[in-house]
């Protein structure tokens, strides 16, 4: 417990980052027994209320409570986050392993498809895939859509660490003892690179998080689910800024805000435990 | 700079304009039917919505991509459209093509991206290397954790807040569109300065955020750079601050940074689509995001690939500029 608190101490993005995200977790359980979520529906509370003792986020046109429809939608967009997120690290350890410590032709394929593809923009990409889905999307079938060029970042960037990784003595001392292939990436060089791969996965979490809400806003999301991107897409429909409406898009733009915010430091944090050199930097 | 280090680059150029068209084809077909089709035939039941066109177009579309044909030759008959830069009529807003409805919106889009995006790197690599040099301003430290939290928030929130602080509480910016609903667009100053008051607030927003990234990559890059043995020579031989800092630091600081540049595009881009949005402004963003809702699928496509490949001969130009600021490139195989 000492050695955490100092820990902390010196790592202070880590602490703000776990800090940031537990609030918004208390948030989504305190809410649950506050709220009753099925008020995250069209037509379950009077419309436009600004916020008030009953209806502590105000209510917007279509008459949601959107203090229900933060309580439901925050868990359903970190959902599609950390589905997509984890498809993409999981599918980019995978083809990173394979390319970096196979090398050839399987190595040349795989980090040409990343270079290229990441260098065209992944939104248009995720749009063309959206608006050739027939019918109204679920949020499962968007952490999908999105999962669908996740993997390239990771790929490239676990990639790299891997050709470090095994031209250390170890690795050599391994091979040299007569370890096979997949005993050496899993004994010798996984647990090397899971503080790498933790870092790698909130990035990946967090590049999921904004894709959904980049593709929702644009009108191309679960049209059916209160997700944080949905409703901002209503409140840009319903040109909520200009009609001085400002309580519908205040709670989501906070509650986005914090999600990004606590990733991005911890991340940070994560960075700094993965890669020991940036404290002297820091 | 040798020819074969252009030509492998212009051959990753073609191979992305390549993906692009093929992605545009195969993937609205891959749900097993032609959604394209669909929408067509739909309009054309509801009738009166569109004058009449859509049947001519309807036609003109079973004619080249009908289910008489093999897919490969729909395939090629596409890549062909593609070459020639035809993406056919605009369903929503027929007869006009969506070549046209595009170069409508691209100068817009472009000025805005251009500029900010310049911006945001010039001044952030700069605030970075300062960040990073020990000669700096103490007070800069201070800049350090807003540029940070800056630099994780979505582009499109950040307007969201701006616009309510500075268009709508206090009425100091135009709070939409990329022009007043009264002016008429011509050459003169006026014209000149509303657009430019429009375009203020989505740039705003592109820059602080972006501003900060750079910042950070910069600084990063200057750390190493400085412990550099080259750095420590050039001190001890007492050239002066100002010489280490910009021809010693930054100059080699600042190349790893080109490269993010170029990877860096296709997110800033998708980035300003949203911006634009946000805030109504008519670039190729506002274009998008009306053809989703009227679902006109042909100007959906005519952005992707423009928008792809237009990115990808940006990265293009930037790759064959690389090896001339950094000549140690053209020593080794690009």
């Amino acid at each position: 417990m000492r050695a955490a608190y100092h820990y902390i101490r010196r790592n202070p993005s880590l602490a703000l980052g776990i800090a940031l995200l537990s609030a918004l977790a208390l948030f989504v359980v305190i809410g649950n027994l506050m709220v009753d979520t099925e008020n995250a529906r069209p037509l379950s509370a009077p419309a436009l209320r600004p916020p008030s003792a009953d209806y502590p986020f105000g209510t917007d046109r279509q008459g949601r409570d959107l203090f229900a429809v933060m309580v439901a939608g925050t868990p359903l967009t970190l959902r599609i986050g950390f589905t997509a997120g984890f498809i993409g690290v999981g599918l980019g350890t995978v083809l990173a392993f394979i390319a970096a410590y196979y090398r050839g032709w399987a190595d040349t394929v795989i980090r040409g498809v990343a270079d290229i593809g990441l260098t065209v923009p992944g939104l248009l990409v995720l749009i063309i895939i959206a608006v050739s889905i027939k019918g109204t999307l679920t949020v499962n079938q968007m952490a999908i859509i999105i999962a669908s060029l996740a993997w390239l970042y990771p790929t490239r960037t676990i990639r790299a660490q891997v050709l470090s990784l095994r031209e250390r003595g170890y690795v050599e001392v391994a091979r040299l003892s007569g370890m096979s292939g997949p005993g050496i990436i899993f004994f010798e060089l996984m647990p090397n690179l899971l503080p790498y791969l933790a870092a790698t996965l909130v990035n990946a979490v967090s590049a999921a998080i904004l894709a959904s809400i980049g593709l929702e806003v644009l009108g191309l999301g679960p049209i059916d689910s209160p997700t944080l991107g949905m409703t901002l897409y209503w409140v840009n429909f319903n040109a909520a800024m200009i009609n001085g409406w400002w309580w519908w898009w205040t709670a989501p733009t906070v509650i986005i805000l914090t999600v990004f915010l606590g990733l991005f430091f911890l991340t940070v944090g994560l960075d700094e435990i993965a890669n020991p050199r940036l404290r002297r930097s820091a | 700079m040798r020819p074969a280090y252009i030509a492998r680059r212009f051959g990753v150029f073609l191979l992305i304009v390549w993906l692009a068209a093929t992605l545009n084809f195969f993937l609205p077909r891959l749900s097993g039917q032609d959604p394209v089709r669909a929408k067509l035939l739909e309009q054309a039941a509801l009738g009166g919505y569109v004058q009449g066109g859509i049947e001519e177009m309807t036609r003109e579309y079973e004619r080249r991509f009908g289910l008489d044909q093999p897919l490969w030759r729909q395939y090629l008959t596409y890549l062909r459209d593609v070459s020639r830069l035809d993406f056919n009529y605009s369903i929503a807003n027929y007869p006009r093509t969506v070549n046209e409805l595009i170069a409508d919106a691209v100068p817009w889009t472009v000025s805005l991206l251009g500029t900010t995006t310049l911006l945001s790197f010039g001044i952030g690599s700069l605030l970075g290397a300062l960040l990073a040099w020990p000669r700096a301003p103490r007070w800069m430290r201070w800049l350090m954790p807003p540029l940070w939290a800056l630099h994780a928030i979505p582009f499109f929130l950040l307007g969201l807040i701006l616009t309510y602080l500075l268009a709508f509480q206090l009425p100091l910016l135009p709070i939409f569109g990329g022009y007043s609903a009264g002016a008429v667009p011509a050459l003169n100053w006026r014209f000149a300065w509303d657009v430019f008051q429009h375009a203020l607030l989505p740039a705003l927003s592109i820059i602080l955020v972006s501003t900060g990234g750079w910042a950070l990559g910069m600084r990063g890059m200057m750390v190493t750079t400085m412990g550099e043995d080259y750095v420590l020579f050039a001190e001890a031989k007492g050239l002066k601050a100002s010489t280490v800092f910009l021809r010693y630091c930054v100059r080699n600081a600042v190349l790893p940074q080109v490269t993010a540049l170029a990877l860096a595009l296709g997110q800033i881009l998708s980035g300003a689509v949203l911006v634009e949005v946000i805030f109504g402004y008519p670039g190729i963003g506002t274009l998008l995001y009306q053809a989703i809702r009227e679902n006109d699928h042909f100007v959906i496509q005519g952005i992707v690939f423009t928008v792809i490949v237009a990115l990808g001969f940006t990265t293009f130009v930037l790759d064959v500029i690389y090896p001339w600021l950094d000549p140690r490139i053209s020593d080794r195989r690009g």
